[in-house]
């Protein structure tokens, strides 16, 4: 057998029934097998749109996405979405060609050091020396990336090793003497993290995006007392918003009750949460009156930025059900988290999100997110790009369940949005996939529209069209004295047009008043379909902590 | 610095009593024993991470051991400078990584060989013999203008050798880092 039919049936072993690739001269004996291997494969058409469609479709299910490139170039095109699903811990697997071993290092023909590009934006990557390398190394591969804290782990393969005869038997386990990921959570640490909840009178559980699978635990812990939850961006969802213990999403842009209930916390429970500087602002007035929970799977998250007073390393779907059991033997007093609830209700009432609307019908970009969540129930799966939409999104989009809000949150990687909602609808083609982009963003890959056309994946993506690489905008209007430096846009692209020409269907939407009935039409169009919102032009994103300062600095 | 709630550490009574457990800086050398797997490219992972993460190397020293498909790093990095725990923890997230010791400076012993060239003729080469004998050393290559020595011993001694053989006109140096080991039977 080949060694690349081997490959397939290794995919396939592994479960996977659909890869996003672009082929090329170096991984032509890969796309030969996918020619009768049964495997769906979505021909993209830029390696990067196919990179971000394996996270859309990872983030949607669960499962690891598969991404394809040939060498030299088809793998550098994959370096943005690999450093990518890195920072957000997506379990990803990428195929990358290689150049023929006699030509390694010779600076052949489309030859790149892929692994050495690649090395310190992956989980782990292997390059294949020999043929019978391949069946072991894939497994190993999916098993990396799938578990303990996932992440994107390459696989690059030089061609001629590719279509070396092999013998081929299947893998039944992998063995990584290096890699033994921590999953169950030390017995004596979960005790005393119940004791400290016990003792706390102003907690507060912040949840990152670790805690996706763990939802329902999550919300055990939560209602097992009145526990306050707030969750990342990343994290959106676990705990289902709109809920009476819900205080919005904290951080940056988070809401102000989340942040001045971390500030004035005197117990913070983290749990797949990494205290990124997005979340801390100012590090050394970060939650000062605070004690920390950490529980992670990744024990070098644990103190990396935060000491934390009791660190517990595993699995948040172990954990959370035994801290729960714990915390309900000791049967602490309800009553003493009163205080708290009535000052953080003090802050809900004085401090919701709000804009400032207009009479004259023009769309408010927040009002554009209320207006799809209204047009589509809340029921969406929702992608987004990254700046001001993603924020506002982020804010009035309320999600009641995890794998619902799939967004580029380490890296901030414009141009996710429009191919990460492909992949995601191709993971669940019977759920309603939306994108929300800016209109800087949407451009960079906008070119997956094609994809979509001619696959039939019938994606609806709205664009908040401000005509601003908004968020710099925002930036240079707050901190650089309105000097505003290249961020106009201006009208073009025409996007009714483009959609045109990629076979999608274009709208264009200026109307507030019948926004969300256009919103309904759009969505009840069958195929993709691209959606040019007008909205004010010159609308910053609020509340704020700038960048560097503290949550009660907040601003807006 | 131990975390609360590890073996021995008290019951919690209010949250007062919490200490974090901290990445602290400890302030001392570090000599970190590491096991990888001996495959290509494993040791520019490492150089990588530490690159990367902003942790200095001080010295580093790679060899076979007695399992071929096994490698032994000795590293050494300034704990004052980078916190021990998070180089550790980062490390351990290697795949490539089998086994990592943060040796015990009073259980282990340490050494570095080294090389020196020094330009010594007439009188000056009976003092640098002189010194040599002290330390132990071994004169490896003699011309008429110059010596070669060899020391070995830990990095502190080789440093005082290097200091007392300096004046006399140091020509070139080479010194391979300090490998290291436990003492006692217990493995490392």
């Amino acid at each position: 057998m080949r060694a690349v039919d081997a490959l397939m049936e290794c995919l396939k072993a592994e479960g996977v029934d659909v890869v996003f690739g672009l082929p090329g001269g170096a991984n032509l004996p890969t796309y030969d097998a996918f020619y009768d291997a049964g495997i769906r494969h979505i021909l993209v058409r830029h390696e990067a749109g196919g990179g971000h469609a394996a996270e859309g479709y990872a983030k949607a299910t669960g499962k690891v996405g598969v991404s394809l490139g040939t060498s030299g170039p088809g793998a550098t095109n994959l370096v943005t979405p690999i450093c990518d699903a890195m920072m957000d811990s997506v379990p990803l697997v990428f195929l990358t060609g290689q150049v023929q071993t006699h030509l390694l290092g010779t600076d052949g023909f489309q030859e790149a050091d892929t692994i050495g590009i690649t090395m310190p934006i992956v989980k782990h990557s292997f390059m294949i020396r020999h043929p019978l390398e391949i069946p072991r190394t894939l497994h190993e591969a999916f098993h990396i990336a799938r578990s303990g804290r996932p992440g994107p782990v390459v696989v690059d393969i030089p061609s001629d090793l590719s279509r070396a005869d092999i013998p081929y038997e299947p893998v039944s386990d992998v063995h990584l003497p290096g890699y033994q990921p921590t999953t169950d959570g030390n017995q004596k640490q979960i005790r005393l993290a119940a004791k400290a909840l016990a003792n706390a009178r102003r907690p507060v559980i912040y949840a990152g995006g670790g805690v996706v699978d763990a939802a329902s635990e999550l919300r055990e812990l939560a209602t097992a007392d009145r526990f306050p939850v707030t969750c990342t961006l990343m994290g959106l969802g676990s705990f289902p918003a709109p809920h009476e213990q819900w205080l919005g999403m904290l951080g940056m842009h988070g809401t102000r009750t989340a942040n001045y209930a971390m500030d004035e916390a005197d117990l913070i429970v983290a749990i797949g949460a990494r205290f990124d500087d997005r979340i801390t602002g100012k590090i050394s007035e970060f939650a000062p009156r605070a004690k920390f929970i950490h529980i992670d799977i990744d024990p070098a998250e644990i103190s990396k930025n935060v000491p934390a007073h009791i660190p517990i390393v595993g699995d948040a779907r172990n954990i959370l059900p035994r801290l729960t059991t714990e915390y309900r033997a000791l049967s602490a007093d309800r009553s003493r988290l009163e205080e708290w609830w009535s000052r953080i209700a003090t802050w809900q009432e004085r401090h919701p999100l709000r804009y400032e609307d207009t009479d004259d019908g023009e769309i408010k970009p927040q009002y554009m997110i209320q207006a799809l969540y209204e047009a589509t129930g809340g029921a969406a799966i929702v992608t987004s790009d990254v700046g001001q939409h993603q924020m506002w999104a982020a804010q009035f989009y309320d999600f009641p369940m995890p794998r619902r809000w799939i967004n580029s949150g380490g890296l901030g990687t414009m141009g996710f949005g429009l191919p990460a909602a492909m992949g995601a609808q191709v993971g669940c083609p019977d759920q309603t996939v939306v994108c929300i982009a800016g209109d800087g963003s949407v451009q960079m890959n906008m070119q997956e529209l094609a994809t979509c056309a001619q696959e039939g994946i019938p994606i609806k993506v709205f664009i908040m069209n401000n005509g601003y690489l908004g968020m710099v905008r925002q930036w240079q209007e707050l901190f650089w004295d309105r000097r505003y430096s290249h961020v106009d846009m201006g009208q073009w692209p025409d996007f009714v047009k483009v959609a045109d020409a990629y076979g999608a269907t274009g709208m264009r939407l200026r109307d507030k008043d019948t926004l969300v009935r256009d919103m309904r039409a759009a969505l009840a169009t069958p195929g993709p379909v691209l959606v040019d919102v007008r909205v004010t032009r010159e609308e910053n994103t609020y509340p704020m902590i700038p960048a560097g300062q503290a949550a009660r600095d907040m601003v807006g | 610095m131990t975390p609360v709630g590890e073996p021995a550490t008290q019951e919690v009574l209010s949250l007062d009593d919490l200490n974090a457990a901290v990445g602290l800086r400890t302030g001392r050398k570090h000599v970190l024993a590491i096991l990888v797997e001996n495959k290509p490219g494993v040791l520019t992972r490492i150089t990588g991470l530490f690159a990367r993460r902003g942790f200095n190397i001080d010295t580093l020293a790679v060899g076979p051991t007695d399992d071929e498909t096994v490698s032994r790093i000795t590293l050494t990095l300034d704990g004052a400078v980078a916190p021990i725990d998070q180089v550790t923890k980062q490390l351990h997230k290697l795949v490539n990584v089998l086994k990592i010791r943060d040796l015990d400076p009073g259980e282990m012993l340490a050494r570095e060989l080294a090389m020196f060239k020094v330009s010594a003729d007439g009188a000056a080469r009976a003092e640098v013999m002189q010194i040599c004998e002290i330390f132990r050393a071994k004169v490896v290559d003699v011309t008429k203008r110059s010596l070669v020595l060899e020391v070995t011993g830990t990095c502190d001694k080789v440093d005082a050798f290097e200091a007392l053989v300096r004046p006399f006109g140091l020509i070139e140096m080479a010194r391979t880092g300090e490998i290291a080991i436990s003492r006692g039977r217990a493995e490392t």
